[in-house]
């Protein structure tokens, strides 16, 4: 650098500290203010969060055994009583829920990403469709399985299918929504690399796309797959009794449990002992969602492609 | 031009079935409509519409019954306003700071942790609202005989509300955090040329350009809020009950349904039918908030992206 240029430089430095220091004395002060009270409303935030898992922490260590996986649900004992038929149920659920959401919801992504022509209406109409059903209420899907599952067209009664079936429809948007960005990240060279080698449509898709997408996919299913396991008002309405002391099994006419409705059922009686319980089940549940939720966020990072 | 030598059905058949997919989204909601639409007029002609609408006893259980479901549509919007009153300021604070404030290091770490409060189930947010906030913090805080006092309420609007608002700072956050950071780094670097502080350029430059990003992000809140069944059960407590009162116990259109469809609820009864008729108020106020909300993402999609 010349003199000439060093200088100049430290000219303007000084010019630019001069005019900061002079900035208004209000200012200064509004803007250290401004600041405070956003990291308030960040710290409020963890804070809430933190709270939570500490009062579950301190209400339910009492109740926190091996027990709590093995042994049924109980009104007499509640020192013996656990959540084994719920965790079983829940693990059914969910498998059910994987079954129809990862095909369909794969399928319909692939269909609005790579076939589907924008401009026309239908097409535009499924996808505003998709947009409003990730927000209905998930007690709605509760009315939709209890008149169209439970009852209605389908009648299967309040069996373990229904339920997970219930679910699947609820999580079946968010699949397709994290199926579809992660589709669109694949850049259209590759696909036209492959079209322009003779490949058809679907050797494309099935070659090149799919394989380039699967962690962005598998990420999306994960975490809508959580959302399923903590699930509880549909399942309400569409017959997850609360008192199931036996392992559910997929049609069972007897009824099946999930790992939150028997929280909840814990959580309504004002005892001591059951608060507890339903304080230990949430920890079990959070910890589920917690490695779920970490493996997602893992596989994104690890496998992210960068084009 | 190139032919291809077979007609290629496979490929044909393959988008087909792809396509089903798709329409299986539609039939959801045509399935959600049709299943409303049945039982909520068998309800509408045994209860006059009128009275369903304008009235405001909900006493289903009474002889005769009063079906008024202003009190249960009071009872959700109550809790949705406590909790827009916590969300809002706790929710965009962050997303300001996030977007605006925060080194990518901060940045990079308190994100992931604030999705993690988005996907706690919402029955534990409600064990929090009901044996957390509601004695440790509202009751201890309550000025006194402030609207009827706070003491020795087992359930309370407020809590709920709280717990709602807990659960949907992170919609919030998020999606206001978006919105700001899609805003072009030119308008930000002329306002600070201009001598604006940063304050000055988060709320006068950023938030405006943001906007409609950012009220969408609200309206899915409120949509969720309304939705939200768990939390209300727990917190909120069963009283139907036309009140704004932050320390009364409500009961909101979600715990109605929830606590009514439950068992062995008979399929052709009045109870089983107005369960589809709230349901189709709350689907109705879900979908108008969901609706406006998809329209402003998509005005902020096309200023920014």
């Amino acid at each position: 650098m010349s003199p000439r240029n060093r200088l100049a430089a430290a000219g303007a430095r000084a010019t630019t500290r001069a005019m900061l220091r002079d900035q208004p004395r209000g200012d200064v002060i509004r803007n250290a203010a401004f600041a405070g009270l956003l990291l308030l409303a960040v710290l409020i935030a963890l804070a809430g969060l933190f709270a939570l898992i500490v009062q579950a922490f301190a209400k339910g260590s009492s109740a926190l055994s091996p027990d709590l996986l093995t042994n049924p649900p109980s009104t007499a004992f509640p020192d013996k009583a656990g959540f084994r038929p719920a965790i079983g149920g829940s693990l059914e659920l969910i498998a059910g829920v994987i079954l129809f959401v990862v095909p369909v919801g794969i399928g319909a992504a692939l269909y609005l990403e790579e076939y589907a022509n924008e401009e026309r209406w239908w097409n535009r109409l499924i996808e505003v469709n998709i947009q409003n059903l990730a927000a209905v209420p998930s007690i709605i899907y509760g009315i939709l399985g209890l008149a169209f599952v439970v009852r209605g067209p389908l009648d299967l009664g309040f069996i373990l299918a229904a339920g997970s079936m219930t679910l699947a429809l609820l999580v079946l948007p968010m699949v397709i929504i994290a199926a579809r960005e992660a589709i669109r990240a694949v850049p259209d060279s590759i696909r036209q690399g492959s079209l322009a080698l003779g490949a058809t449509r679907w050797q494309t898709i099935r070659r090149q796309v799919l394989p380039a997408s699967i962690p962005g996919i598998a990420t999306g299913v994960i975490l809508a797959v959580s959302r399923a396991l903590g699930e509880t008002a549909p399942l309400l309405l569409v017959g997850a009794t609360v008192f199931v002391t036996f392992d559910p099994t997929p049609f069972g006419a007897d009824g099946y449990s999930a790992l939150p409705v028997q929280i909840f059922n814990y959580a309504v009686r004002p005892q001591e002992e059951f608060q507890a319980l339903a304080a230990a089940g949430i920890i079990v549940m959070l910890a589920v969602l917690l490695a779920m939720n970490s493996f997602a966020i893992w596989l994104r990072n690890r496998y992210e492609q960068r084009w | 031009m190139l032919e291809a030598q077979s007609a290629r059905y496979g490929e044909k058949a393959i988008e087909g079935l792809l396509a089903v997919c798709a329409i299986l989204s539609v039939l959801t909601t045509t399935g959600i409509v049709l299943s409303l639409i049945g039982p909520t007029i068998g309800f509408f002609e045994v209860v006059p519409i009128g009275d369903f609408l304008f009235g405001s006893d909900w006493t289903p259980q009474f002889e005769p019954p009063g079906f008024g479901v202003l009190a249960i549509v009071v009872g959700t919007l109550s809790v949705t306003l406590w909790g827009m009153l916590f969300a809002i300021p706790v929710g965009l604070g962050a997303a300001i700071y996030l977007s605006e404030y925060a080194r990518p290091r901060v940045r990079r770490t308190v994100k992931p942790v604030l999705e993690i409060l988005a996907g706690i189930p919402t029955v534990a947010i409600g064990f929090f609202a009901v044996s957390f906030i509601l004695p440790e913090v509202i009751q201890p805080l309550w000025p006194g005989e402030f609207l009827g006092g706070a003491e020795g309420r087992p359930f309370m609007a407020l809590a709920a509300g709280l717990g709602i608002g807990l659960m949907i700072v992170p919609i919030i956050a998020s999606i206001s955090e978006d919105a700001m950071s899609a805003v072009p780094r030119g308008l930000r670097e002329g306002a600070y040329a201009l001598g604006a502080t940063r304050a000055k350029v988060a709320v006068r430059v950023v938030f405006p350009a943001a906007l409609s990003g950012i009220a969408a992000s609200i309206v899915l809140a409120i949509s969720r809020a309304i939705g939200e069944t768990m939390i209300v059960v727990l917190a909120a407590g069963s009283t139907p009950n036309a009140t704004f009162n932050p320390v009364e116990a409500i009961q909101a259109m979600t715990a109605y349904i929830a606590t009514t469809a439950t068992g062995d609820i008979s399929t052709g009864s009045l109870d089983y039918k107005s369960v589809f008729a709230v349901g189709t108020v709350l689907f109705l106020m879900t979908l108008a908030m969901n609706v406006l909300s998809i329209r402003l993402v998509r005005r902020y999609r096309e200023v920014y992206e």
